[in-house]
């Protein structure tokens, strides 16, 4: 199959690959370009673990074709530690036991994060409502809606 | 038809490790030249944090900070020998194990120390911090970095300990058939809410009270998200995990973990958990196996409150609203 040429974004830095025509946007960040935080766990836009986030937008990865990305601007988990400081998103799945095995953890934190650009002080029925698309198998939510909610009031304090 | 409310209770015990032909598990415990520890294992680390608690204990006994020492889970072919991760024995077996191993190896430390101060073994402790001093006279003391350079390259000693735990084999009365098939249990209880739908057979969970005794928590963060997630798995068990819903019918099983069902983010209830610490008396610093116990007892607690709710026993799982309203109409014809 011809290859096609693509040019975008990713966290900030302009990639350009040559990718087969009809190559999933997650396939192309993981096996191409070697950006593997979004993770396949479905590969058929259920789970949510491939979650990205596309000029503002939350997307699944695994239902977009890489070849309709030229020029977008695309952020993944991998982008989001600034000079090894990581994102209060970050910090507060740590520090608050919202990742076991982890899967499900990039794609939450990317849905968290679009949530929080646009609400930054959600309440924990937009946090539910935001995350609802993501599955996780193992910390049973709970944490992660807490880590969430910190993460909110941490970034609000800052900023204030 | 209206919605109805129910509340159940369950308590359960829950065996911390199996008594199959005997369930031991062995650990190795050294020094490196500069006075870290490495802990050898083939017990498995499956995510349930098994590095992190070997590496606190390893890390009590000998007297060092925790980050002073690694876990080695990696090979079974090359560690000592374990009978694996189940049965929620992993802190139990392999914690009484590194104890043992840790012991032996903070001898030697201790007689190594000794030889440097020129004084007894037994007037030395360790500070916690890397040091050992002599007790009562803290300003003579060594650092463990320098203990280790010297067992190495000057005394020629061999900082190590070997540890071994094992669970015999209890065999069954031939009389009674009684037997000992564990040395130490976890218990927890659970009270839980619902609403049921009668006219759909849906039940909703609001309220799970859990409260788990189990020894005592080494990592009391680590338990909490344990028994956190166990207790949501609980009720996913209870109201809709099942690979063959229509058992030994194959179909409409799940396919994949989209199928699966488990409850998601919108389906939690809200819930309450509490930890008592009652120390087991065989297990490493009292504790007990906290593992599977934990999504045990929301089971029977929600089959209770659904028969409190609309009084019919369902007692195969999941408890679907297709096994309410059978179980309603059933009811119903008398
Ligand atoms: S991998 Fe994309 S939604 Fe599951
Ligand atoms: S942490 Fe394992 S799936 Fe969420």
């Amino acid at each position: 199959m011809a290859k096609v040429p693509v040019q975008f974004t990713l966290n900030g830095s302009e990639k350009a690959e040559f990718i087969e025509s009809g190559t999933t946007l997650l396939n192309a960040l993981r096996d191409k370009i070697g950006d593997t935080s979004p993770k396949g766990g479905c590969h058929q836009g259920t789970c949510g673990a491939c979650s990205v986030i596309i000029d503002g937008e939350l997307k699944l990865s695994c239902l977009t074709l890489a070849e309709t990305c030229g020029g977008a601007d695309i952020k993944t988990t991998a982008g989001l530690a600034e000079g090894g400081v990581l994102h209060p998103l970050q910090r507060a799945f740590l520090d608050a036991f919202a990742t076991q095995c982890g899967f499900c953890t990039p794609g939450m934190i990317m849905a968290a994060k679009v949530l929080l650009d646009r609400t930054p002080n959600p309440s924990r029925e937009e946090v539910v409502e935001a995350l609802s698309g993501n599955i996780c198998r193992c910390t049973g939510y709970e944490p992660i809606i807490q880590a969430v909610l910190t993460a909110a009031r941490a970034s609000s304090q800052n900023a204030a | 038809m209206a919605i109805r409310r129910g509340r159940g209770v369950a308590a359960i015990n829950y065996p911390t490790g199996m008594n199959l032909g005997g369930d031991p598990t062995q650990a190795l415990v050294h020094s490196t030249p500069t006075g870290n520890f490495m802990v050898t294992l083939s017990s498995v680390d499956l995510g349930q944090g098994m590095k992190q608690i070997m590496a606190q204990i390893c890390a009590e006994t000998i007297g060092v900070p925790t980050d002073r020492v690694v876990v080695d889970t990696a090979d079974t072919d090359t560690g000592p020998h374990c009978m694996g991760t189940f049965a929620s024995r992993g802190t139990h077996r392999a914690g009484n194990a590194v104890i043992q191993a840790a012991k032996e190896a903070r001898q030697v430390m201790l007689e190594v120390a000794a030889e440097e101060l020129e004084v007894n073994a037994s007037d030395l402790e360790t500070d916690g911090q890397g040091n050992i001093q002599v007790k009562g006279a803290p300003q003579k003391s060594i650092s463990i970095f320098d203990v280790a350079l010297s067992a190495h390259f000057k005394r020629g000693r061999s900082i190590s300990g070997r540890g071994m735990f094992l669970i015999p084999r209890s065999y069954p009365e031939k009389e009674t058939g009684a037997m000992k098939p564990s040395t130490c249990y976890a218990h927890a209880c659970t009270v839980a809410e619902v609403e049921v739908d009668d006219e759909t057979g849906e039940v909703t969970v609001l309220t799970v009270k859990n409260v788990f005794e189990i020894g005592r928590a080494l990592n009391p963060k680590m338990v909490e998200q344990q028994l956190v997630g166990g207790s949501w798995m609980g009720i996913s068990h209870a109201l809709y995990e099942t690979t063959e819903p229509y058992y030994p019918n194959r179909d409409h099983g799940g396919t994949d973990f989209n199928q699966y069902l488990m409850p998601g983010l919108g389906d939690l209830a809200e819930t309450e958990t509490i930890v008592l610490e009652r120390p087991s008396a065989d297990g490493p610093f009292g504790a007990k196996g906290p593992g599977e116990m934990c999504a045990n007892p929301q089971i029977p607690a929600v089959a209770n409150a659904v028969f409190d709710a609309v009084g019919v026993r369902i007692d195969t799982l999941p408890i679907t609203p297709e096994r309410i309203l059978r179980a309603l109409k059933a009811q119903a014809a008398g």
